[in-house]
């Protein structure tokens, strides 16, 4: 186990997201999709050091990990392709697009070309079937794709011609929460007794017994 | 009631192109429902939303009301919002958390506040990047209004919402495999009873589970008040409702429309709604409510879009989602691809769905590629029958969740509407659409 792989700044944003849930636990996937922002996929050592932050085994971690289709413990290239083949997408040629798309990127579904440049893959329904038929880079959306329109998409990639738009694979949220938790435990005990009260007097003056 | 008089409920800025922005949000009379409730009492505000029977638009149609009613007394509740929308062909959440976030987060403080809960989590799937970029910066901007955080408003009410981003498994929308996953674990749907996370929630705590559009309804509902809302519809099915219309139409989309006042046909005709089926091609059949549900025959496209007018004709509304698959869709490779989308997401715990999809595809795909047996018609429906006794509707339960009896709704309409489209398979040995 290598302490410290995840660097200064990741380390400090995965303690922030620990702190905003009841049990550090629940920041699991969040901190899951952090590591994949640093590295591009779930290395063993972020999973080690994820375990140790939410106070987990590491074979715990890998356990839910792997359960996600977003979360790869297995390198992946720097675009991950996502062709959805699903009943909208299929009913728009959904099929027809992924042969064809495996033939431009000479990779088969699941593979990742041999450059590292690109992962295809195959999605269930991506909820943007008034486009269909569509695919994610690296989770953002293209619609009303044909052969034609997906040869483009590969092009721009290639050339960073979207890289405003397409981060590299892993980096999922580019906006940051602002602070953390508001609302202390102390706050609410409080204002939820007040609340309390004040339902209990008003039951108690409009004579309802059943109160 | 024409269509361009019924009010948009949840969409009235989706044509703006800042329709996610707080000043946008603002200057359309955002915020205003979360005022009004904060000047009532939690118990009034949950009063109204009982009143207007607002059946839950996640799938499964739970008043959202009776809902909030059930909760376990005593503890601080939570409240935690399903946006995993992942039913296929389901993509009105998306539009809601993408266009209109800051309706949503008001949405999620007025229930927060109806129910006393001090902290909402709201779960996005993992697959929605500009969504969840969009919610956080709405979130961010709602804070600094005062809108969420401590003493929202000068009220006394306070409240924290968290974004947390799923990571891709349909089965996290089932809601108590979203609590599951919300605590860090696989997405494995718990077992019940305890029946409602109103009792026993998220980390054992009384928690409310809505639905994105299910919250978006509430700032509209009040700022106009329960009357107004209970105008729209019949019966139980009251408002309006956003359908996702996808497959074989011209304008696939998006819509919003009054319940039971509009029918399949005008979904999918209507010049301003579905505007039909492209090259004069007829309407085969259509997924009345995601994939889980019983498909219906064109002969049903007048029905009405109601829960329980859909209910009575052994099918459901469910998510909200309309497939249309015209003449030239083979229905066998259609519930092909729904099934295989069962079993690649089935999460594994109960026997009948893990083993009973992959059979199921595998039968299937055998007939489609033409080296299916007449007997394999029998054996899919034996399989089904296996998975849900009796094939009835609503399917009898032989599974933790309703992803295993779902996955024969498909088959079962395939066989039973286009049986001979199957056996055609078979004797020539090859898909007659291939």
């Amino acid at each position: 186990m290598t302490i410290g792989h995840l660097s200064d700044e990741a380390r400090r944003r995965a303690e922030e997201l620990v702190a905003l849930y009841p049990h550090p636990r629940s920041a699991l996937i969040p901190i899951c999709h952090l590591a994949q922002e640093q590295d591009g996929w779930l290395t063993p050592e972020a999973i080690a050091e994820i375990a140790e932050l939410v106070g987990l085994a590491p074979a715990e971690v890998v356990g839910t990990a792997t359960f996600y289709d977003m979360l790869h413990t297995e390198p992946v290239g720097r675009y991950v392709i996502t062709v959805c083949t699903n009943i909208a997408c299929m009913l728009r040629g959904a099929y027809e697009l992924l042969e064809h798309a495996e033939d431009r990127l000479e990779v088969r579904s699941g593979g990742t070309t041999a450059d590292g440049t690109f992962t295809l893959e195959e999605a269930e329904c991506l909820a943007d079937c008034g486009v269909a038929p569509v695919c994610q880079v690296n989770h953002r959306f293209f619609g009303n794709l044909s052969p034609a329109s997906f040869d483009t998409l590969v092009e721009d990639l290639r050339a960073g011609r979207l890289d405003g738009e397409v981060p590299p694979h892993g980096t999922l949220v580019r906006v940051r929460r602002q602070g953390g938790l508001r609302v202390d435990p102390e706050t609410v005990t409080t204002e939820r007794r007040q609340m309390a009260e004040a339902i209990a007097s008003r039951a108690e003056a409009s004579g309802d017994s059943q109160t | 009631m024409s269509p361009a008089s019924v009010p948009r409920i949840v969409t009235s800025r989706l044509g703006y192109e800042d329709s996610h922005t707080l000043e946008r949000y603002l200057s359309s009379g955002g915020y205003e429902g979360l005022r009004k409730a904060l000047t009532m009492h939690p118990e009034q505000v949950a009063a109204e939303v009982d009143a207007v029977s607002l059946l839950g638009r996640g799938g499964a149609g739970f008043p959202a009301g009776r809902k909030w009613s059930m909760l376990r007394k005593g503890p601080v509740p939570y409240l935690v919002v399903n946006g995993d929308e992942s039913e296929p062909a389901t993509f009105k959440d998306h539009l809601l958390i993408e266009r209109d976030p800051h309706q949503l987060i008001e949405g999620i403080v007025i229930c927060a506040y109806a129910i006393q809960a001090a902290q909402a989590f709201l779960y996005i799937r993992g697959e929605f990047a500009l969504g969840l970029e969009r919610v956080t910066a709405a979130l961010n901007d709602a804070y600094e209004h005062g809108a969420v955080g401590r003493d929202i408003f000068g009220s006394g009410f306070s409240l924290d919402v968290v974004v947390h981003p799923g990571a891709g498994a349909y089965i996290c929308g089932e809601e108590t495999a979203l609590l599951e996953s919300l605590e860090g674990k696989r997405g494995f749907p718990r077992i019940k009873p305890p029946y409602f996370p109103a009792a026993v929630g998220l980390f054992g705590e009384p928690t409310v589970v809505n639905n994105v559009e299910t919250l978006s309804n509430l700032p509209w509902v009040m700022v106009n008040g329960s009357a107004a809302f209970t105008a729209l519809g019949a019966g139980r099915s009251t408002g309006t409702r956003l359908f996702a219309l996808s497959g074989h139409v011209h304008n696939p989309g998006v819509y919003e429309v009054e319940m039971v006042k509009t029918t399949f046909r005008n979904l999918v005709f209507d010049a301003e709604l579905g505007g039909g089926v492209p090259g004069g091609r007829q309407v085969k059949a259509l997924i009345p409510g995601g994939v889980s549900a019983p498909w219906f025959g064109p002969d049903l496209l007048d029905l009405p879009l109601g829960q329980d007018e859909v209910a009575d004709k052994g099918s459901m509304l469910g998510s909200g989602s309309v497939v249309v698959m015209d003449d030239t869709t083979c229905t066998v490779r259609a519930a092909w691809r729904i099934t295989r989308f069962f079993r690649r997401e089935s999460c594994g715990q109960c026997t009948p769905c893990r083993e009973g999809s992959g059979w199921l595809e595998r039968i299937l795909l055998r007939i489609e590629s033409g080296s299916g047996r007449e007997s394999d018609l029998d054996l899919l429906m034996d399989v089904c029958d296996n998975l849900s006794p009796g094939l009835a509707w609503p399917p009898q339960q032989t599974t933790i969740c309703v992803l295993g009896p779902s996955i024969p709704s498909s088959i079962a309409s395939g066989i039973r509407m286009f049986r001979d489209e199957f056996l055609v398979h078979v004797k020539d040995g090859r898909c007659p659409y291939a």
